[in-house]
């Protein structure tokens, strides 16, 4: 048993421990933040901030580094991903909470947390040597006949079916983050006060009126937040979409190009870039992928923060 | 007097076998207000939500019996609920404003009965909201959000919002427990000019209350129907013991 | 009228049905190709021997295995103790300060931060100035990903403990330490376990940060302060190779690095559910 000065000096020994631990969230935050817009200094000031945003020609030979076709891809197969997975979580959501009896909704909730927890470098294995040989053999070809003719619409369908495209990718995406909206919804869904929902069902509206005009209003920010979430996760996505698609420069015309995302052209090139200015231009736009990615997941975490508090 | 509502020996068990209502024989008068009374746990709330079937909503729960209204039993299972619901509304203990303007509040059940056209909306909800005694408060801000209102306020648009689709019936739990004084007396009299025209029960934990307002009172212990009777008897002259304890504040 | 609205409401819940048995149908198609294609790989040669040059079959995996056990392991050793502090510190003595509530917003953020940016982080501030890559860039910013989940894990189970045990632990006279040793840290340490089995389970299935940090390694190495092999990275430069064997190896890391991190995962809501049940 120490005396009690000891006991005073190790507890505020262990207050500085603890305290520095947590601090060392905000030294990571800051850290990253500084190094990247260090290391990508030499590109910031060589091709300025709009100049690389909207120039599309990335050339290591002739040290022409523009970040628009990676950007665009990045932003491209986030929101194609999300325009299937938010329909999807909602309704898992609203299955496990509304429609499922109660262990039927347990084990449906446990199974769309079991895809959060696969690995992304898996669903990249997965999707290169499964789903792209079923989309190049299958689906796309099929797709392309039946929307083909279309005009217009049927442009989206054009081009080689190769499987190794932004459809390819998107699908897989789509699978990976939709666990996120479904979680947040889920979450929000539980929290609605019963008696909302009486008074609802009481004025003889059915279940599917009470949902959509109850329960998804009341939990508006929620959503909006799990979808945040999605995206956010969608925008920082390397290892499922590395192997299907393609790192071609180039800005995709159909859903059957290929292309190219920050993630990818970082994975693939990062490693390889012997030039000192071709480095500061990956890291340039690993640092304007950061800043995306903290906004978005800040905004979204604000969201769903500030309807728990209710 | 016409009877609106017959309940004949009504059984209710809560999910799991739990007997919450014992034999339950009533009648609901037609355009007058039956008051539901009686210590906490004694099964009033859980008699006025058979009435439209809310329990319905949780699994488990069984009925037995019959409430015969409109010529039919409405415990039956070819009852359609919807429909139901529609000639039966409830107001509840909260204040229940849905997310949305105090228009569209109002217009909520008239909406789900695919009234589209403006005019006729715009007229019907009016009405509702004068009957409830709170157009003139809200017609310079029928498009705000309702969570902006009071707490009366909120509750007397969730009385406009029932009575907008014109029920026969209107069932209250609890209308004014969230309530303050001023709140609860214009509600009050709010409920006694709407049974012209609606058949009311009320549940009251409140006993001045049930004694201002109703005009049939029934005090129930312990999931039975102790007695039943005009309003004024019961308080009064009732004739069981029970009544008498309860009444004169000896329990409860 | 009402027949309309009663046939859109039996379509509306169709679709929430479809949509989970769409999740339920990708969940088993996956996971049954894993395991479809992991399985015949698994033989001994998989586990024991080292890899053999390109295009020769008969390698193995041990060099990844040990180096992503090693790698995995520093980033155990680094994060826990740091997010455990560090969730302390929020639920503990920091409660009442508003820095408190920043740090936990922040690391929530961060939690889901993209794998890759740690990646280039941890190369530009070790891996450049070093000279070389390392087993231990790769476990430091695998311990990266870690800090935020067990910062916030533990915060989280440490503020289940109800404030009263605290206080009947001072009123007999016992400093803040002691109080969270003794009486904190026994409630919630179920928790807390918890929170870091769910960490582990989510980094030892990254690659990501790994690309740049530990990098590659044809042998088997047992130094964190060269560049090390791991089964993430390693099924990466094996199914983008050419080679069949490669492939099959890759499935083969697949199925164990699934099986593990599921096995975590399961015992994690196993155990909480224990916690919870207790």
């Amino acid at each position: 048993m120490l005396s009690n000065k000891k006991q005073y000096y190790f507890n505020l020994f262990f207050f500085f421990v603890t305290a520095s631990s947590a601090f060392v969230v905000i030294l990571v935050v800051v850290g990253i933040f500084l190094v990247l817009f260090k290391e990508a200094f030499p590109a910031i000031s060589r091709y300025g901030i709009i100049r690389f945003i909207f120039s599309s020609s990335w050339d290591p030979v002739r040290e022409i580094f523009g970040g628009a076709v990676p950007l665009v891809g990045t932003l491209t197969t986030s929101f194609l991903a999300l325009i299937v997975a938010v329909p999807v979580a909602l309704g898992i959501a609203v299955f496990i909470t509304e429609v499922a009896p109660k262990r039927l909704g347990e084990i449906i909730g446990m199974a769309i947390e079991l895809l959060a927890a696969i690995p992304s470098i898996i669903y990249g294995m997965w999707g290169l040597f499964t789903l792209a040989p079923l989309q190049a053999k299958y689906i796309e070809p099929f797709l392309q006949n039946l929307l083909g003719g279309i005009p217009l619409l049927g442009r989206l369908f054009s081009g080689n079916t190769l499987g190794i495209d932004i459809f390819t990718a998107s699908i897989i995406l789509s699978i990976m983050i939709t666990p996120f909206t479904a979680a947040v919804a889920r979450d929000a869904f539980l929290v609605v006060p019963p008696v909302l929902k009486e008074s609802a069902y009481g004025m003889g509206a059915t279940k599917w009126e009470v949902i959509k005009d109850v329960v998804f209003p009341y939990c508006k920010m929620s959503i909006l937040g799990g979808i945040g979430l999605s995206l956010g996760r969608a925008l920082g996505e390397t290892m499922a979409v590395a192997f299907v698609l393609g790192n071609l420069n180039q800005f995709p015309t159909s859903l059957f190009s290929p292309t190219a995302t920050v993630t990818v052209k970082l994975a693939n090139e990062f490693t390889e870039a012997d030039k000192d200015i071709h480095l500061a231009a990956l890291f340039y736009l690993a640092f304007l992928l950061f800043i995306m990615s903290l906004t978005i997941l800040g905004v979204s975490k604000y969201f769903i923060h500030k309807t728990q508090k209710k | 007097m016409k009877v609106e509502i017959e309940i004949k020996n009504l059984n209710f068990y809560y999910a799991g076998n739990i007997q919450a209502l014992k034999n339950i024989n009533l009648q609901i008068f037609k355009n007058k207000i039956t008051a539901l009374i009686g210590p906490s746990g004694c099964g009033k709330t859980t008699l006025l939500r058979c009435i439209n079937r809310i329990h319905d909503l949780y699994p488990g729960n069984r009925y037995e019996g019959e409430i015969i209204f409109q010529g039919r039993n409405i415990l039956s299972n070819d009852i359609d609920l919807i429909e139901l619901r529609s000639k039966i509304g409830m107001v509840f203990q909260k204040p229940t404003p849905f997310p949305m303007s105090i228009f569209d509040n109002v217009a909520y059940g008239l909406r789900l009965r695919g009234i589209k056209n403006k005019r006729e909306l715009q007229d019907r909800v009016e009405k509702a909201l004068k009957e409830a005694a709170l157009w003139e408060e809200v017609k310079d801000k029928l498009n705000q959000s309702a969570f902006g209102l009071s707490g009366g306020q909120q509750q007397r648009l969730c009385i406009a919002r029932a009575i907008a689709v014109e029920p026969e019936v209107l069932l209250f739990d609890e209308p004014t427990s969230a309530l303050d004084p001023i709140s609860t007396g214009k509600i009050e009299d709010l409920i006694i000019q709407l049974k012209s025209k609606i058949t009311i029960v009320i549940v009251t934990h409140n006993m001045q209350q049930a004694a201002r307002i109703s005009d049939y009172t029934a005090f129930m212990y312990l999931g039975e129907i102790i007695e039943f009777g005009p309003t004024e008897k019961i308080f009064t002259n009732p004739e069981n013991k029970l009544t008498e304890s309860y009444i004169t504040g000896r329990f409860g | 009228m009402i027949r309309r609205r009663k046939i859109i409401n039996k379509l509306a819940l169709f679709f929430c049905f479809l949509t989970a048995l769409w999740g339920l149908f990708w969940l088993t198609f996956i996971l049954f190709d894993i395991i479809r294609h992991g399985i015949t790989a698994l033989t001994p040669s998989l586990f024991l021997n080292e890899p053999t040059p390109p295009g020769i079959p008969g390698g193995g995996l041990k060099h990844a295995l040990i180096g992503h056990l090693l790698i995995t392991l520093t980033a155990t050793l680094i994060g826990v103790p740091v997010g455990i502090l560090g969730g302390t510190f929020l639920a503990e003595y920091g409660r009442n300060y508003k820095i408190s509530r920043i740090i936990s917003f922040i690391a929530d953020i961060m939690i889901s931060i993209p794998a890759i940016i740690v990646g280039t982080f941890v190369f530009a501030f070790m891996v450049k100035p070093m000279g070389h890559f390392s087993g231990l860039a790769g476990g430091v910013s695998l311990a990266i990903i870690m800090i935020p989940i067990i910062v916030r894990t533990t915060e989280n189970m440490l503020s289940l403990v109800p404030w009263t045990l605290r206080e009947a632990a001072f009123a007999l006279g016992a400093p803040y330490y002691k109080v969270i040793f003794q009486v904190v840290y026994r409630g919630a340490g179920v928790g807390i376990f918890t929170g870091v089995i769910l960490a582990i389970a989510r980094v030892a299935g990254e690659a990501a940060p790994l690309l740049f940090t530990s990098f590659n390694n044809a042998y088997t190495t047992y130094n964190i302060f060269q560049p090390m092999a791991s089964l993430t990275v390693t099924i990466f430069q094996y199914a983008m190779g050419p080679y069949e064997d490669w492939h099959k190896q890759a499935w083969g890391a697949s199925f164990l690095i699934t099986l593990f991190i599921l096995l975590l995962a399961i015992v994690g809501r196993y155990l909480v559910r224990l916690k919870f049940k207790a």
